[in-house]
């Protein structure tokens, strides 16, 4: 029972751990202000990440959603920048495209039993090579509705600000808690994960879930992708590179395991903090190479992925 | 009875190279239990799985009628919906879901669609009682043993209210006192007027459970029998087609009985961290020793033990007058050490991996990966010992995953046997393999001692155990409590010792 939760609680701890030391080192850091940060940062990498959960836990992989972000924004770009469209109706389309998109994917790995890994890093492909064949200019968004996206929100004490993409990520956050462990179709992603083969023969309609599966995992990195051009008031076909990397790696830091059928979206969010943390650290300080984001960012994967194997031996000799 | 609510007719399933199943037909009444039998390989896990959706039958051949209505099941979840639910053979349920999840998974009790935990937690304990299972049902399934899972996954069955059950060898695993608990909970439904298909080698269970029977022979439709109307040896018949010779009842061991055969392996007061205590067993060169018990009594303790799976914490083991020190299975392989598992669906078998490579794998382990097996030396293994357990496939090349499930037992045997122990550890050896194939079994295991082999053999086949051992040792709560043999070893004095308190 307490070896599922245990990686939850070791990255909790680390995150607490680094926090504590960038607070007691330097003036503002443990401050509402950088965590709220750390969260409106990150949003667009946690919604992504929050679908990666999802399609890991059931033992697949997505590394077509950087590209589908980079898509996404092109579209925004195009769609609202170019053509004069309101975002919301640019949003109605973008969103049950990408949506489509994901199924397809699915139906792929579904229906012609191919690796997860290998139709959607093709998906990778497509998405980024049709970005860019839309625009290889990065196009800007003007419009009204984004400025006013980009002042709604909430002044919290100590100069914090609670903002759009925010509100956004915890609206998605809350909504997948809810679909990962209070609806049958969150059981299924679970049951995939524990055992292909098992779950077919328990009656689980292993179609119906890998389409939906790999569906939500492209939906929310269109989201994330629109959520992105926020940031950025723009829309490119090279954003987002790497992200679908960024998005794993947060995952497995989060306590996901990369086999499937255990882990917790929650966790994931620790996982994208703790990156957050790292870089904000380095920042402070002012004097390290922001590299060693990446350097820090690897050992931790690697103490996890050892975790991990350190745990699971631990449950089969249970057994 | 009344007329069918199942009906198969002239059912062909066929596999690259392989015929599984050429006009099967089958009539499920409702209210009834109806016997499914045949050899290991005989093609009743492929008419449970094309039956219920998990394999599609040849295109074009037969028909199925449920329910007064023709139908196809495409997948497992659309027989589900119709009303079949089913325990496949191989199913291991999902370990890393909880219990109550495993059971009820895709039928989880809803309010405002979202799942009530507390309820489906309430409902799992609550149909566990009609299985006498009290167990923590938010535990992750993989923290029980095989049996408790197997009743899991029973229970699974039962709790869709389906109008047919179909229990692929659910007995397996089971020991005495569940198999009751199922026939109760069996009796129960037929009396509410489910149909229920009953898979299994055990032939007094299914004297005692069934109402009919269906018998198939290599694939093929040999008849459809009342219980009560059917000897044994008739149906012995049917199924084998040919007689068996006599094979049970006396003690016959593999070699004489001689006090002072040396002794091989020794255990001296081994005690396991929160397992076995002060276990002394004593192993003589060439004599099979067999070990009785029930579930849960420390059987599979002593084998993990000698085989280096859980580590000793004190006391001693001897194997051939060099101290056995086991610290993992590949050090327990190179002393000379086999262990055929209890639980060979998730320890043994490597699904892809051919029936030669699969034979290969422990010798090849014994003899380090310098020194490679060559294919011919591979190939002539694997075909002395298809040809010896008489293991049911085309060839040798064959993946594993492919083969019956009684059939891939028995490449897992002979997997041990190429290792050419001193001391070969049987954890239950006949388990889910044909009548047929138990003779062959108990042959073999009195030719290994006379080739001067050594055995340890756990059993609840009482009968089987004496007739072979030298000797049986009985253990209860992780303790010996008695040795049995010459005039002793009796079924009836295996079990008074087993059950006194
Ligand atoms: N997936 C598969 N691919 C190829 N051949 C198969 C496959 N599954 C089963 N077979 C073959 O079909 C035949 C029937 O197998 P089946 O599993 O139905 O036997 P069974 O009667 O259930 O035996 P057992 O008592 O050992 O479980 C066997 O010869 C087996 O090798
Ligand atoms: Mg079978």
């Amino acid at each position: 029972m307490s070896t599922r939760y245990l990686p939850l609680y070791v990255t909790g701890a680390l995150l607490s751990l680094l926090f504590g030391l960038g607070a007691i080192q330097f003036d503002g850091f443990g401050s509402m202000r950088v965590v709220l940060n750390l969260f409106s940062d990150n949003a667009f990498l946690m919604i992504t990440a929050i679908g990666m959960t999802l399609v890991i836990i059931s033992g697949g992989i997505d590394l077509s959603v950087g590209s589908v972000i980079a898509l996404s924004g092109v579209l925004c770009g195009l769609l609202i920048g170019e053509y004069g469209w309101h975002p919301l109706a640019a949003f109605a389309l973008i969103l049950p495209l990408a949506t489509l998109f994901g199924a397809i994917m699915g139906m792929w790995i579904h229906v012609y039993k191919l690796q997860p890994f290998i139709v959607t890093l093709a998906g990778m492909f497509f998405a980024r090579g049709l970005a860019t064949m839309l625009s290889e200019e990065s196009i800007a968004i003007d419009h009204p509705f984004y400025d006013a996206v980009a002042d709604f929100g909430f002044s919290l004490p100590g100069n914090a600000w609670l903002g759009t993409s925010t509100l956004l990520l915890l609206l998605v956050l809350v909504v997948a808690v809810l679909v990962m462990h209070y609806s049958r179709f969150g059981a299924y992603v679970y049951a995939l994960g524990g055992n292909h083969q098992s779950a077919e023969l328990m009656g689980v309609p292993v179609a119906k879930a890998t389409i939906g599966i790999y569906a939500t995992s492209s939906f929310l990195a269109a989201l994330a992708g629109i959520v992105f051009t926020f940031y950025t008031f723009s829309g490119y076909a090279l954003t987002a590179v790497g992200t679908e990397l960024d998005a794993i790696a947060a995952v497995v830091i989060g306590g996901t395991l990369l086999t499937g059928g255990s882990g917790f979206v929650v966790g994931t969010i620790l996982g994208v903090l703790m990156m957050g943390v790292i870089q904000t650290y380095i920042i402070f300080d002012g004097s390290l190479s922001s590299w060693w984001t990446k350097i820090v960012i690897g050992l931790l994967l690697f103490f996890f992925i050892v975790l991990q194997k350190l745990l699971n031996r631990g449950r089969v000799q249970h057994a | 009875m009344q007329e069918s609510v199942l009906a198969l007719e002239n059912i062909s399933k066929t596999f690259p190279g392989v015929k599984a199943l050429q006009g099967v037909q089958l009539t499920l009444r409702a209210g009834e239990v109806h016997a499914l039998l045949g050899e290991n390989g005989a093609g009743k896990s492929t008419l449970v799985k094309v039956m219920t959706g998990a394999m599609r039958k040849d295109e074009g051949t037969g028909r199925m009628c449920f329910d007064g209505k023709d139908r196809d099941f495409t997948s497992p979840s659309e027989a589900q919906k119709a009303g079949i639910s089913t325990v496949y053979q191989e199913v291991n349920l999902l370990p890393n879901l909880s219990v109550a999840q495993n059971l009820f998974l895709g039928h989880e009790p809803k309010r405002f669609a979202l799942i009530q935990h507390s309820r489906m937690q309430q409902q799992a304990r609550e149909l566990l009682k009609q299985f006498k299972l009290d167990i923590d049902v938010t535990a992750p399934l993989n923290q029980f043993s095989v049996a408790v899972q197997q009743l899991i996954a029973i229970a699974r069955g039962v709790a869709m209210k389906a109008k047919v059950l179909v229990l692929d060898e659910p007995t397996a695993s089971l020991d005495k006192d569940e198999v009751e608990t199922l026939f109760g909970v069996m009796e129960q439904l037929k009396s509410e007027g489910v149909a229920i298909v009953f898979i299994s080698h055990f032939l007094d269970q299914v004297y005692r459970i069934s109402d009919r029977i269906t018998v198939l022979r290599n694939g093929q439709f040999i008849g459809e029998y009342i219980t009560a109307e059917l000897p044994r040896p008739k149906l012995i018949e049917a199924m084998l087609g040919k007689e068996l010779q006599a094979m049970h009842g006396q003690h016959q061991p593999g070699c004489a009985d001689s006090v002072d055969a040396p002794a091989l392996f020794k255990m001296d007061k081994v005690c396991v961290k929160n397992s076995i205590e002060n276990m002394d067993i004593l192993v003589p060169k060439g004599q099979a020793i067999g070990m009785a018990g029930l579930l849960g009594s420390g059987r599979t303790e002593v084998c993990r033990a000698i085989f280096g799976v859980d580590s000793v914490a004190s006391g001693q083991m001897q194997l051939a007058d060099a101290p056995l020190k086991p610290q993992s299975p590949a050090e327990a392989i190179k002393a000379g050490v086999a262990l055929c598992p209890e639980d060979r669906k998730t320890d043994g078998i490597i699904g892809p991996l051919s029936i030669r490579e699969n034979i290969a794998l422990a010798l090849q382990a014994r003899l380090g990966w310098w020194r490679y097996l060559s294919k011919a030396k591979q190939q002539a293994l694997a075909d002395k010992y298809i040809e010896e357990l008489q293991i049911a496939t085309p060839d040798a090349e064959k993946p594993i995953g492919q083969l019956s499930g009684g059939n891939q037992q028995k490449v897992i045997l002979a997997r041990w046997l190429a290792t050419q122990p001193q001391l070969l550890v049987l954890d239950e050896p006949t388990r889910g393999i044909d009548i047929g194939a138990h003779a062959e079994i108990l042959n073999l295991i009195k030719r290994l001692c006379h080739d001067g082999m050594s055995l340890l053999v756990t059993s609840s086949e009482l009968e089987e155990l004496v007739a072979f051992a030298n000797k049986v040792v009985v253990l209860r709560d992780r303790r010996k409590v008695s040795e049995l043999s010459g005039e002793d070893m009796t079924p009836q004095h295996i079990m008074q010792a087993i059950a006194e308190a």
